[in-house]
């Protein structure tokens, strides 16, 4: 019964048109299968929680997340002082928990939103031109990325933060340095396949120029790849950076990060299990809301992949 | 054949190359060789000295030269905090990376593909639900916080395992888990979905309808054909593993290579990041080719003139 109902539903969502034979307008195919995909609704609703938190710490943090004060170092979750409550606790410093790891979710969006904005735009526009125009060019951009992949990531990044020293601009060059691999291999294999296709040979044979042909026609059917490996990286990007941070080579402090608490309280990890467990609550539960979302947006994007998995 | 595997190899003396050219540059990127290199409380008595020792008021290409040379005979220079040849230090840490990257990677092996391949034979049931939902987490979980939370558990709480270091067995179980735990789930679904396709083929039915022992049709017929794919991933999981060891080993205290680097960068001991990301990524370029190589073994329907 439960079975039939959701094949009901999703040949509700699949078909073009309503039961009217009114043709269903994209926004309102793609609500209804975010409406019933649960787990694609709880990552929406966790990524869209993180970036409002983000966007409005300062409002939302009941307290200075740098303000110290080393009387009430250490204090557990629910700690009273004062007529203010320590929800989270406080770390070594005695700065108030919930709002470091409030402040901490600026860091990991930026990093993630515009690693992903940046190594997905470089990536698109290489792919394009290497599928479409092939021959040299193609053969070295592809030159270019078995290069950068043959290469330890992590620790060249390491190495180039330590001597330029550590700073946001370059967490999220470095990072999209290595990513947009990825983009421009899937969005030229796409690129091959479409170039071969129907459409275009049409648009080529009544005399389309190359650049109507890659904006008008490659471009719009190559996104939906980009923006799947897009949301499904997001959550990616946002570990490595908390990863950097970690390692002390992440944003410097004073501005608070996940991965910068976690690595304060690993040297307290014996007297305050708090620093070391919420932050990383806050990434995990934000990676699984980027996976969650990244995974829906594979389903309905692209279905192909969906019989595949 | 013989041919690919040569052309192999010189392409990975190439990479290796490049990564000391890489080094190289990097000392030069900031502008300033000297302030990279000169330790935090140096002098300008001391940073004269520097300079001079290291050449760095002659033209780029005579540096340069000197930098290879030096380095082809395993001379990288001292290391500041220690005052010993920085290649020997790190050289000293290695076996102990070498180690927790073969326990990790035996773990992934032995615990991800059982997992994976009875998550297929149970695909839907319940088994399989809890196999997959683990593995989801274990993908999402960041390795330096599934690190902590173990350490929490098993070392603070319930004080059965050591939290740091290294010497019995017993420090090798959290270490080596977190070095291992994405890749165990990646392969964990990988296993499954490649058995799910591979039962579903012909040939299975055929074994099947032959009246064959199910065992053998498991073993000799789908586990050897979903092989190929899965082998392609160990070989790249084990150099993203060897490459990851950098956070394992600081989250455990690790006396290993990754943890040396990672002091070395606290304590501005530049020649001893020098060395020891040029071995990790030489390694790691070797486990690539090698890999590369023994695939070419595995699969004979690929043809080598056009690798």
């Amino acid at each position: 019964m439960v079975s039939e109902q959701n094949s009901l539903k999703a040949s509700q969502i699949e078909s073009d048109y309503d039961q009217f034979g009114e043709e269903i307008h994209w926004t309102k195919k793609f609500l209804s299968s975010l409406w019933a995909s649960k787990s694609a609704l709880v990552g929406v609703i966790i990524l869209l929680t993180v970036i409002f938190t983000a966007v409005f710490a300062k409002f939302l943090s009941p307290m200075d997340p740098s303000e110290q004060s080393l009387l009430l170092n250490m204090k557990p979750p629910g700690f009273e002082s004062g007529g203010k409550v320590f929800w989270f606790g406080t770390d070594h410093l005695g700065r108030d928990l919930l709002s470091r790891v409030i402040y901490g979710s600026q860091v990991s969006i930026i990093v993630g939103v515009f690693s992903v904005l940046i190594s997905g735009s470089v990536g698109l526009i290489l792919g394009l031109i290497s599928g479409f125009y092939g021959g040299k060019i193609d053969y070295m951009l592809m030159r270019l990325v078995d290069f950068i992949l043959s290469f330890p990531f992590i620790l060249l990044a390491l190495a180039t933060i330590n001597v330029v020293g550590p700073s946001l601009t370059l967490i999220i060059v470095v990072i999209s340095v290595r990513m947009w691999t990825a983009y421009a291999r899937v969005v030229r294999g796409k690129v091959l396949s479409l170039k071969e296709s129907e459409f275009i040979t049409a648009a080529h044979s009544i005399g389309a120029s190359n650049w109507r042909i890659l904006l008008l026609h490659l471009l719009p059917n190559t996104l939906s790849p980009v923006i799947i490996i897009g949301s499904l990286y997001l959550g990616r990007m946002i570990v490595i950076e908390a990863g950097l941070s970690f390692l002390g080579l992440g944003v410097p402090p004073p501005r608070p990060t996940w991965g910068g608490i976690l690595s304060e309280g690993r040297n307290h990890i014996y007297l305050a299990w708090w620093i070391v467990t919420f932050p990383g609550i806050a990434i995990t539960i934000t990676v699984l809301g980027s996976n969650m979302v990244g995974d829906w947006l594979r389903n309905v994007l692209d279905p192909r992949l969906r019989a595949r998995s | 054949m013989g041919a690919f595997v040569v052309r192999r190899l010189l392409q990975a003396v190439v990479l290796i190359k490049c990564v000391l050219v890489f080094l190289f540059l990097l000392l030069h990127i900031t502008g300033d060789p000297v302030m990279v290199m000169a330790p935090e409380d140096a002098t300008e008595e001391d940073i004269k000295q520097i300079t001079i020792q290291m050449g760095f008021d002659k033209p780029l290409y005579v540096q340069y030269y000197r930098f290879f040379s030096g380095v082809i005979k395993g001379d990288w220079g001292e290391s500041y905090e220690h005052e010993e040849p920085a290649f020997g230090i790190v050289m000293e840490r290695l076996p102990a990376t070498i180690q927790l990257t073969a326990v990790a990677f035996s773990m992934s092996v032995l615990i991800g593909i059982p997992l994976g391949c009875f998550a297929a034979l149970k695909e839907n049931q319940m088994t399989d639900r809890a196999c997959m939902i683990g593995a989801v987490f274990g993908q999402a979980l960041p390795n330096f916080w599934l690190g902590l939370m173990m350490i929490l558990f098993f070392s603070v709480t319930l004080k059965i395992l050591p939290s740091y270091g290294r010497g019995t067995p017993w420090h090798f179980i959290m270490p080596a888990f977190v070095a291992s735990s994405y890749q165990m789930a990646r392969l964990a679904r990988l296993m499954r979905s490649e058995m799910l396709e591979v039962l579903r083929q012909d040939y299975i039915l055929t074994a099947r309808s032959k009246g064959l022992n199910e065992k053998i049709v498991l073993v000799r017929h789908a586990l050897k054909n979903s092989a190929i794919p899965i082998v392609t991933i160990l070989g790249i999981d084990l150099g993203i593993m060897l490459g990851g060891t950098v956070i394992v080993e600081t989250v455990f205290a690790w006396p290993g290579v990754g943890k040396l680097t990672i002091d070395a960068i606290n304590t501005s001991d530049f020649p001893v990041v020098q060395v020891a990301v040029f071995v990790l990524a030489s390694v790691f370029i070797l486990i690539n080719t090698f890999v590369d190589i023994l695939y070419t073994f595995l699969d004979p329907r690929l043809d080598f003139r056009k690798v």
